[in-house]
């Protein structure tokens, strides 16, 4: 075995969490937790369902060739704004319950070998994963809600740019969940790995 | 350094076990004495690191005339030191206040034992513990494992000890609760860039290896407290290391399945040689322990081998298999 051998020890510095494995890991926290996974989930699905509606109002005007009046834009992209923004709040604060829950999890991995980077990794995976279906199942409702009564429109839409505006919100989507998750990401790689082994918590 | 300490090794193995008197913590003299024939240990916290130094390397040369004791063949494995700690101190800021955890302790570990410390809790036994175990570095004093100097590693390199040189069982368990018990057992290993073939089968072999191949599918909420410490310890030896720390592992188990926790250890202590280093209050893990080092106030009190304490328990030879 590895550790008769005599002679001092070499130190070596490659550690490694393979993309498919940090995959792996991360969908099944989702999973396993999936009750607070919907529900934070669910925050980033709001925001972009209305985002969503938005553009894909703007799409039914344009097909009936109605004008805009700019004073609405603004509102509607105030709106947009703020709705968006308290679903990144969201996602953080359920970050920051999940990486306390975790805590003994995270400094157990860490004693494994886990470097900082790996904790990042997989929290901003959950997160993005999290924000990625989010969004991509409230820009479909979102462009339902508006589009379905509407069908008569239909002909006359602009289909490519609705597929463009629906891959819009899906990448705003991710995009704003990794950043909301960066904070307590970060916060739960920097723990020690000692902590691992208090027993309260 | 090292060849230095190498050479001095090699004339301590070789020592008998004449002097087995107890090491006084006080005593910088006896402490010496005993440094060549109980193994290793170097204590006394009164003087610094150097007289330490100075007083074991004196001592190692010393008794020449070497009668190979019944205890050298048991430390078949101990021909070096596997963790030396010299004259390391710790304190702790706690509300501006400075909290001297470890006041100075000096201690040598060599491969293949079998350690327990033990102290009440605030004695700074979990500061020595976790310094050993490459968790936390100390304010003063240099802790080498395996040779290598830990202050010196960085980020990357103490990552990589933590996963290939040291394995950690906790009194918690502290299994990934998402993961099955194969997969608990192969993290470390995907950590070390094993191959998936090679996860597996390790993992397989070492699930069979602790008692519990057939609940390998099992999460470890679906596991007993005893079964989820047997994948713990098959977990802390996923990437053969050298040092298997375990911080009270039968802590949270009943006295039948504590003995039986203990008995798995000793048994891997002897069969691979893996140094075993426990932090503990059960007076099992007294008797199967190589040396006892006892810790109270941020220093080392004393430090026994096994052999030298009496132990009374109720079973000593349990058999719960």
């Amino acid at each position: 075995m590895a550790t008769m051998s005599a002679g001092p020890a070499k130190i070596d510095r490659q550690i490694s969490l393979p993309m498919s494995q940090a995959m792996r890991i991360a969908l099944r926290n989702i999973t396993i937790r999936l009750g607070r996974a919907l529900i934070t989930g669910a925050g980033t699905m709001l925001g972009i369902a209305f985002l969503m509606s938005v553009f894909a109002n703007t799409l039914a005007q344009q097909a009936a060739n109605i004008e805009i009046p700019a004073q609405q834009a603004t509102k509607n992209l105030w709106l947009v704004i703020m709705s968006l923004l308290v679903a990144v709040v969201g996602i953080t604060n359920s970050m920051l319950m999940s990486v306390t829950e975790r805590y003994k999890e995270i400094g157990t991995m860490k004693c494994l070998g886990a470097l900082d980077n790996f904790i990042v990794k997989l929290f901003l995976l959950e997160s993005g994963f999290l924000g990625f279906f989010g969004s991509l199942i409230g820009a479909i409702i979102g462009a339902v809600f508006v589009l379905l009564p509407k069908f008569g429109l239909w002909g006359s839409l602009d289909w490519g740019r609705f597929l463009l505006y629906l891959l819009g919100c899906v990448v705003i989507g991710s995009f704003l969940s990794i950043i909301a998750a960066l904070g307590p990401a970060i916060r739960a790689s920097r723990m020690p790995p000692a902590d691992a082994m208090r027993t309260e918590v | 350094m090292a060849r230095e300490n190498d050479a001095m090794t090699g004339s301590k193995d070789g020592t008998p076990n004449a002097a087995e008197g107890a090491m006084q913590a006080t005593a910088p003299v006896a402490a010496g004495d005993a440094t060549g024939t109980a193994g290793t240990a170097i204590v006394n916290p009164a003087t610094n690191g150097g007289a330490s130094t100075n007083g074991g390397a004196a001592n190692g040369s010393s008794p020449a005339t070497a009668v190979s004791g019944a205890r050298a063949a048991d430390n078949y494995y101990g021909q070096e030191y596997i963790v030396r700690a010299k004259n390391i101190k710790k304190t702790f800021e706690v509300g501006g206040q400075p909290v001297h955890a470890l006041r100075g302790v000096d201690i040598d570990i060599r491969r293949g034992e079998y350690i327990s410390i033990m102290g009440p809790s605030g004695s700074g036994k979990s500061t020595l513990f976790n310094m050993i175990g490459g968790l936390d570095k100390p304010t003063e004093g240099t802790v080498f494992i395996d040779e290598v100097d830990m202050a010196q590693l960085d980020a990357f390199e103490l990552a990589w000890l933590r996963c290939r040189k040291i394995g950690y069982i906790f009194q918690t368990f502290n299994l990934i609760p998402v993961m099955t018990a194969l997969e608990n057992i192969t993290l470390p290993m995907i950590f070390a860039g094993a191959s998936t073939d090679e996860q597996l089968e390790k993992g397989r072999k070492l699930l069979e290896q602790v008692g519990i191949g057939h609940r390998m599918h099992n999460k470890p909420s679906q596991l007993s407290g005893g079964q989820q410490q047997r994948v713990a310890i098959a977990r802390s030896l996923a990437n053969d290391p050298a040092i298997v720390l375990a911080d009270e592992p039968t802590g949270n188990l009943d006295q039948k399945t504590g003995k039986e926790i203990i008995d798995l250890l000793k048994k891997l202590n002897k069969e691979s040689g893996v140094t075993i280093i426990t932090a503990t209050h059960d007076d099992k893990m007294l008797d199967v322990s190589d040396r006892i080092v006892w810790v109270s106030d941020g220093r080392i009190d004393k430090i026994k081998r096994r052999d030298e304490v009496d132990i009374t328990l109720g079973t000593l030879e349990g058999g719960v298999h």
